[in-house]
């Protein structure tokens, strides 16, 4: 292209894109802010907007806590801390001690799935920082408490008389397997075993 | 403003039996103070909040909002901030150079205040040769730029400092010559007669007045922010952030006027920019207000308040385009100035005096500002559609609220 057609063509080109470019700017001017002022300024309360499932700070409901510590043997920086010894006037195993230092815990909810009765489990809450680093320990025992003890479960004993007719089942279907078996070897040997352990399952 | 000063020496009992020089020197000087305290520090103070807040919604977010009401103490905030930094001066610099280059850049900027007129009595000093005296003096700051980055015993800095300098210096071609183009329509150097030639309607602006004005006003428009260290020609600020511009040695106070400087000469810019082709301080409506017989004359407050709202409006224009176009090269910067504007600008000049020789043999030449008149409306109602247009296309949610 000739130097004048270049020239009036970036003339023209510069005007036209100035010219877009501050539209695009002057609409952006006018759209709602996608900033979610926090904390004070949000659209909802912050805990209703955190998602569900979300694994904030530890809270354990220490009325159904079994003292398994199971939670303090999976959790894997050791910030549970739970003693239990023999207290009390006739003396009975209580819990003395239950301690979660916040500052360790990685929030990796490993405790909370190995705990039997859900007690310790997340809660939304994630604002716990402080001015003191001991305002981070969290105590959820004062005095001493029982651990829980979860109602015995009965035994399935009215079973037995379900598991007769699939037993029946099973040797008819085993004398069956038994004279295909006699018909054909090698083939079969392979599918009676399969069947029986299969039958065996509903016992 | 002497007329101002001769009221006083008749009314108040104060000033009784001084020599009238004294009076005058007495009232330029509280003025000049009254308007550096009262208005351009508070200004270049609170347009870099709403500067900060525009850009703000302009990248989708929302800006400074805590420090005063609505953020409009943060300027205060990062005042006290520079104050209470440590005021260094580097080993090996020349002392007195560097202490007084930020002056120059900042009395080089002050000094274009005394001829901007803000109401048709209310200039500090209506200067014959007004607009010539405004350029002139605004080229203090070359000289500042280049003593700051000497004197900062810093290689990048000095070679900072030169290229701002060169910008600085070709950008005055076109200024002068865009300028030329309206003092011929004119006929007066002075800017009060140069707003006085202009009627209230916008179809009696310079700006609409013949083509070659129009295309000239965006020839001003683009050399003043090159003058301004604005983008899309900011590569002196952005050399501070990349290798060294010419204010990288400067810190607390000492970078505030640099950086101070460049505000308030937003002011200067939008102001130069709406006395020239926008009508300055026209209005058609004459409100007065009268200061409890302080002066023997009512204040006029329309004019002020239509030049202020007008300059505003330009310094708003400033800031947009801020934040819509990227950074040219100090070579693109240097091609867009000797290739493009300065040609343009000479054949805007020379059809602008040729269209004058024309409209004296035919009037009919003068009904042309009526076309243009439309077109600029055009272009401003085309810009407001394809904004609308760019939202409803994506279909985000308009919030028209500044206060969030």
């Amino acid at each position: 292209m000739s130097a004048v057609a270049t020239y009036f063509r970036n003339i023209r080109e510069a005007a036209l894109t100035v010219f877009d470019g501050m539209s695009v700017s002057l609409s952006y001017l006018f759209r709602k802010p996608i900033t979610v002022q926090y904390p004070d300024r949000t659209p909802e309360p912050i805990l209703d907007m955190v998602p569900e499932g979300y694994r904030g700070i530890l809270d354990v409901k220490t009325e159904t806590c079994t003292a398994c510590m199971a939670c303090m043997r999976n959790c894997p920086v050791q910030c549970i801390n739970i003693v239990v010894e023999k207290v009390g006037d006739p003396p009975k195993r209580m819990m003395t001690h239950f301690a979660i230092n916040v500052a360790k815990c990685m929030f990796c909810g490993l405790c909370s799935e190995s705990c039997p009765t859900g007690a310790i489990h997340h809660t939304k809450e994630f604002e716990g920082a402080s001015n003191e680093f001991n305002d981070l320990v969290r105590f959820f025992v004062d005095e001493p408490v029982l651990p829980y003890k979860p109602p015995k479960k009965e035994k399935p004993k009215a079973d037995k008389p379900k598991a007769d007719t699939p037993k029946a089942d099973t040797s008819a279907a085993a004398k069956q397997t038994a004279d295909e078996t006699a018909a054909d070897k090698p083939v079969e040997p392979a599918a009676a075993p399969k069947k029986t352990e299969t039958d065996g399952e509903p016992t | 403003m002497r007329f101002f000063a001769d009221s006083l020496i008749e009314t108040w009992p104060l000033f009784e039996g001084w020599p009238p020089w004294l009076v005058y020197g007495l009232v330029m000087f509280a003025f000049g103070a009254l308007l550096l305290f009262g208005f351009v520090s508070l200004f270049a103070g609170i347009v870099t909040v709403v500067e900060r807040r525009i850009a703000a919604r302009m990248q989708f977010r929302v800006g400074p909002n805590r420090v005063g009401i609505q953020g409009c103490l943060q300027w205060l905030a990062d005042g006290i901030k520079n104050f209470t930094k440590e005021d260094l001066t580097p080993a090996g610099a020349s002392k007195l150079l560097y202490l007084f280059s930020p002056y120059l850049v900042f009395t080089g900027l002050f000094l274009a205040f005394v001829a901007l007129p803000f109401g048709q009595a209310l200039v500090i000093s209506d200067l014959n040769v007004g607009i010539f005296y405004i350029l002139a003096v605004t080229s203090f700051v070359t000289v500042g730029l280049v003593l700051a980055g000497w004197a900062s015993n810093n290689k990048w800095s000095l070679l900072g400092g030169i290229r701002s300098a060169a910008q600085i210096v070709s950008y005055e071609i076109p200024i002068g010559l865009s300028v030329l183009t309206v003092v011929l329509m004119a006929g007066t150097l002075s800017t009060q007669g140069i707003i006085e030639r202009q009627g209230w309607a916008p179809w009696d602006w310079f700006v609409f007045a013949n083509p070659f004005a129009f295309i000239a006003f965006f020839i001003f428009f683009t050399s003043t922010l090159a003058e301004g260290n604005r983008v899309p020609f900011d590569l002196p600020e952005a050399e501070s952030e990349l290798v060294a511009g010419y204010n990288v040695e400067y810190s607390g106070m000492r970078f505030v006027f640099f950086f101070f400087a460049e505000y308030a000469n937003l002011f200067v810019m939008g102001a130069m920019t709406s006395l020239l082709f926008f009508g300055g301080w026209n209005s058609p409506f004459n409100w007065t207000i009268d200061l409890f017989g302080l002066f023997p004359a009512p204040l006029e407050i329309s004019g002020t308040l239509v030049f202020m709202a007008k300059a505003l409006g330009f310094v708003v224009v400033i800031i947009w385009l801020r934040w819509t176009l990227p950074r040219l090269r100090v070579d693109q910067l240097m091609v867009v100035c000797w290739q493009y504007l300065t040609p343009i600008a000479f054949v805007c000049m020379l059809g602008t005096a040729f269209w004058m020789i024309g409209t004296h043999r035919w009037d009919a030449l003068d009904y042309v500002k009526y076309p243009i008149f439309l077109l600029g409306v055009f272009l401003v109602l085309a810009m407001a559609a394809r904004a609308v247009r760019n939202i409803r296309r994506v279909g985000d949610p308009v919030d028209l609220n500044p206060f969030q």
